[in-house]
């Protein structure tokens, strides 16, 4: 009895971090942006993107490596954009974010019934074009998810220890000081999107290569959305967010783990509720828990310098 | 306030150049606002620059601090000409600026912002170590003293301030440039900045003061340029001006240093205050046993040393917190603890209140010039008719509030916050004025304003009272107190301690009041 506790709570932790990977990746990337002054409510465009050209890439050239690369430069280029309408252009930041979703979902779409004329997906993807599990630490886990676990100390000491990370902070509450300071507040901001395109990518490409075998239609489902959430209730803070991605990860991997379970009196409760919880608690808690939490003081409001 | 005197003894000519600035010309769009300046600021010395608001003494000070670019003209810093492109530039030839409005991440600490744009390497650790070294060392020498480890947000204005000028030193400039550096600070902390610009100018720093108070440019500086529409319209030793000069020089026109009014025909009580008291909700005691009269037609000032109540006392009187002790009759209406009162019904008991932080309490600073005319009024006729406002007749009111009260630029559609500081002020006044209110509370009638609205501003409060208003003023201006009232309280520790007729009253005979060296 007790030794299928034990091991039913392992295989849970393993797939909570398996589910949480691409949150936490998505969150570090969006720690960045968001702690420079950015909002960046495209991470699930870039995701969705990353994870199309990644396994469009893995399918045709047979190199999950390659796909990972492809899916981060697809990444990358949507930051970029996003970085041209809001830092060059001081356009409205969300309703960028919100452009680079909408073109993400029917670009993909659109790119794949072109390339591949199999209504938006691409090829299955073979053992061979996809990032397969190691052995070792943890037989069945991708390299991708110790990419990941890593990020979130790695953020930590880069935004906290690094003078990277204190002109980064600087420029999310006060432009003005770090513009009076002789440092360029585009060039930070600049950086700090290509490093939130860069995790949103690796993101995009474990889904579509590691956790899948190939891209489907609208496969992020709402987790770039779900991030932004744990970024925003772990208070903009590596650690605590990384907390709020388990935390939706957990429950993700208690809806797969519960479903078809039969309640005493209830019956098969449905599997839509399942998984519709992590969504639910994301509205429960942006509405209710979190109303104090203390955004970067410039956030979304575009650093204007009159000459 | 503590007078600090100028060595101006120091033989002129033996002094160097720190910069000179040559034919500098800067226009925003139509706006011209540095025409054709030239100016030579020697090294070791502190220089002042005066002139009201909008004189282009900002503008001037940031082309020099790589700010902005001028369009024409040389900036010689040591005798050789420089380009300054960004404030990268100006620190590089060690010159700082402390800013108006602080440059300071507020939930940074004291050293990370001593740090921002000269962290000494990749990591911060070193670098903070240094500068935690550094910091002391700086301290010591010009008696700057602040904890490195205090977040921002929880220092006092006076010692962001310092930290900023810390910021300044610790970058190496040998040039400091302080705009409007009193704006901000209560008196006391004024004398001790004014202390700290003397320590700074003992150890061969350069000080350039930019101000429109006449009193610093003569106890601190000891040469004093006056700027008027973007020109510089005098240069002067401080020695050999004096500030009846330099204020003729700033506005151009004589200034009535002496506001002519007759003596008060005082007629009813309006407003009776009884054993009035306040505590807060930590239990701090911020006003104990008030008590005061104000009479139709009179105007009563309120002096003191900001912080001993006076802010607390407005708030209560205009209802906008409860006094918890004590009773207050406004009008014939009597409020206690147990029946408190609101703003708006205030008003219409017919007390109208221009608030001391006119930008947060007094206007929304978004709003349109003709927002801002009506605000609290704005459900009355003709503004509204409760359901919708009525914008041509709110656009006519605000046109004439502004012809009447010599708002510049008469422009209703214009934001509220463009105005200057003494046009808002100028706007809010009329806008409670106009109500034709019995009784009028004014929280620092003229705090940020030039001294051509000043003289307005105190002539329509005299008007107003002859109309038989009750004018009850706070100010921390004790000149001002003395030149508008005819009856003088003075608070000190949340008490008044003081009740004078203005006619006998003289500045040191309040001054040791306001410090709380006599009791009544």
């Amino acid at each position: 009895m007790m030794d299928e506790v034990l091991s039913i709570a392992f295989l849970m932790s393993a797939a909570t971090l398996r589910v949480a990977t691409p949150l936490i990746l998505c969150a570090m990337g969006g720690l960045f942006s968001e702690r420079s002054g950015i909002i960046d409510v495209g991470l699930e465009g870039k995701m969705l993107m990353a994870a199309f050209f990644a396994a469009a890439t893995a399918s045709a050239t047979g190199s999950a490596w390659a796909g990972v690369g492809a899916g981060v430069i697809a990444a990358e280029a949507l930051a970029l954009l996003h970085g041209f309408a809001c830092i060059t252009h001081r356009g409205n930041q969300v309703v960028s974010g919100v452009a680079l979703n909408i073109l993400a979902a029917g670009l993909t779409v659109v790119l794949g019934n072109a390339w591949f004329k199999q209504g938006g997906l691409t090829p299955p993807l073979t053992a061979n074009e996809r990032l397969m599990p190691l052995a070792f630490p943890n037989a069945g886990d991708s390299i991708l998810v110790y990419v990941a676990l890593l990020s979130v100390p790695f953020t930590w000491w880069l935004v906290g220890r690094t003078r990277f990370g204190l002109r980064l902070r600087a420029v999310g509450e006060l432009p003005l000081a770090v513009d009076a300071a002789g440092i360029s507040v585009a060039g930070l901001r600049y950086r700090a999107v290509l490093l939130c395109g860069l995790l949103a990518g690796l993101a995009g490409a474990y889904i579509a290569i590691a956790q899948n075998a190939g891209f489907t239609r609208d496969m992020t489902a709402g987790q770039g959305f779900i991030a932004l959430a744990a970024l925003i209730f772990g208070k903009w803070r590596p650690f605590s967010a990384f907390g709020a991605c388990l935390m939706f990860g957990l429950l993700d991997a208690i809806a797969i783990r519960l479903q078809g379970l039969k309640v005493p009196g209830i019956g098969e409760v449905p599997v839509q509720l399942f998984q519709a919880l992590p969504y639910l608690l994301t509205m429960f808690l942006l509405a209710g828990f979190i109303g104090r939490a203390v955004a970067p003081k410039a956030i979304g409001v575009p650093y204007t310098k009159e000459h | 306030m503590q007078v600090l005197t100028s060595d101006s003894s120091i033989e002129r000519s033996s002094i160097d150049l720190a910069i000179e600035l040559r034919s500098i010309d800067k226009s925003f769009g139509s706006v011209h606002a540095v025409r054709d300046v030239s100016m030579r600021i020697e090294a070791g010395r502190v220089t002042g620059i005066v002139g009201e608001n909008g004189a282009g003494k900002s503008t001037l000070m940031s082309i020099l601090y790589g700010l902005y670019r001028a369009d024409a003209g040389e900036i010689l810093v040591g005798g050789a000409a420089m380009q300054m492109d960004s404030p990268r530039d100006a620190i590089a030839h060690g010159i700082g600026m402390v800013h108006q409005h602080f440059m300071l991440i507020d939930s940074f600490t004291v050293l990370e912002n001593l740090v921002l744009g000269a962290e000494g390497g990749a990591l911060l650790a070193n670098g903070l170590a240094a500068a935690r070294a550094e910091l002391g060392r700086l301290s010591r020498e010009y008696g700057l003293t602040v904890d490195p480890d205090a977040l921002v947000a929880d220092l006092s204005v006076g010692e962001q301030q310092r930290v900023e000028i810390l910021k300044v030193l610790f970058r190496g400039a040998r040039i400091l440039i302080l705009d409007e550096p009193s704006a901000v600070l209560t008196p006391q902390e004024a004398d001790q900045l004014f202390r700290i610009l003397a320590t700074l100018k003992a150890h061969g720093v350069t000080v350039v003061l930019i101000t429109h108070k006449l009193r610093e440019i003569m106890a601190a500086t000891d040469a004093v340029y006056v700027m008027r529409q973007g020109e510089i319209v005098a240069g002067r030793a401080t020695s050999d001006t004096n500030p009846e000069e330099l204020a003729e020089l700033m506005v151009g026109r004589k200034v009535l240093t002496h506001l002519d009014k007759a003596p008060p025909r005082r007629g009813e009580v309006v407003l009776r205050a009884e054993h009035l008291s306040l505590v807060d909700a930590r239990g701090v005691r911020l006003l104990e046993d008030i008590g005061l009269e104000l009479r139709a037609g009179e105007i009563v000032g309120i002096a003191g040393v900001s912080g001993n109540g006076q802010t607390e006392l407005l708030q209560v009187l205009a209802g906008i917190r409860a006094p918890t002790g004590g009773r207050l009759e406004v009008c014939g209406r009597t409020i206690d603890a147990e029946h408190p009162v609101d703003p708006a019904e205030m008003r219409e008991l017919g007390l109208a209140h221009v608030p001391e932080d006119r930008l947060r309490q007094g206007m929304v600073a978004d709003f349109r010039a003709s927002e801002t005319s009506i605000l609290g009024y704005h459900e009355d006729e003709p503004f509204s008719n409760h359901w919708l406002l009525d914008g041509p007749a709110v656009g006519k009111h605000c046109t004439e509030l502004m012809q009447r009260f010599d708002v510049r630029p008469r422009a209703p559609g214009l934001h509220s916050a463009s105005f200057s500081g003494g046009n808002q002020q100028k706007l809010v006044l009329a806008r409670e004025m106009d109500q034709a209110p019995k009784v009028l509370l004014v929280g620092q009638p003229t705090r940020g304003v030039d001294i051509g609205a000043i003289e307005f501003i105190h002539r329509e409060l005299v008007k107003s009272r002859d109309a038989g208003c009750a004018v009850l003023v706070v100010s921390v201006e004790l000149e001002e107190i003395l030149s508008l009232a005819d009856r003088i309280l003075v608070m000190f520790a949340g008490r008044i301690v003081g009740d004078v007729d203005a006619a006998a009253a003289n500045e040191r005979q309040l001054g040791l009041m306001m410090a709380g060296a006599q009791a009544t």
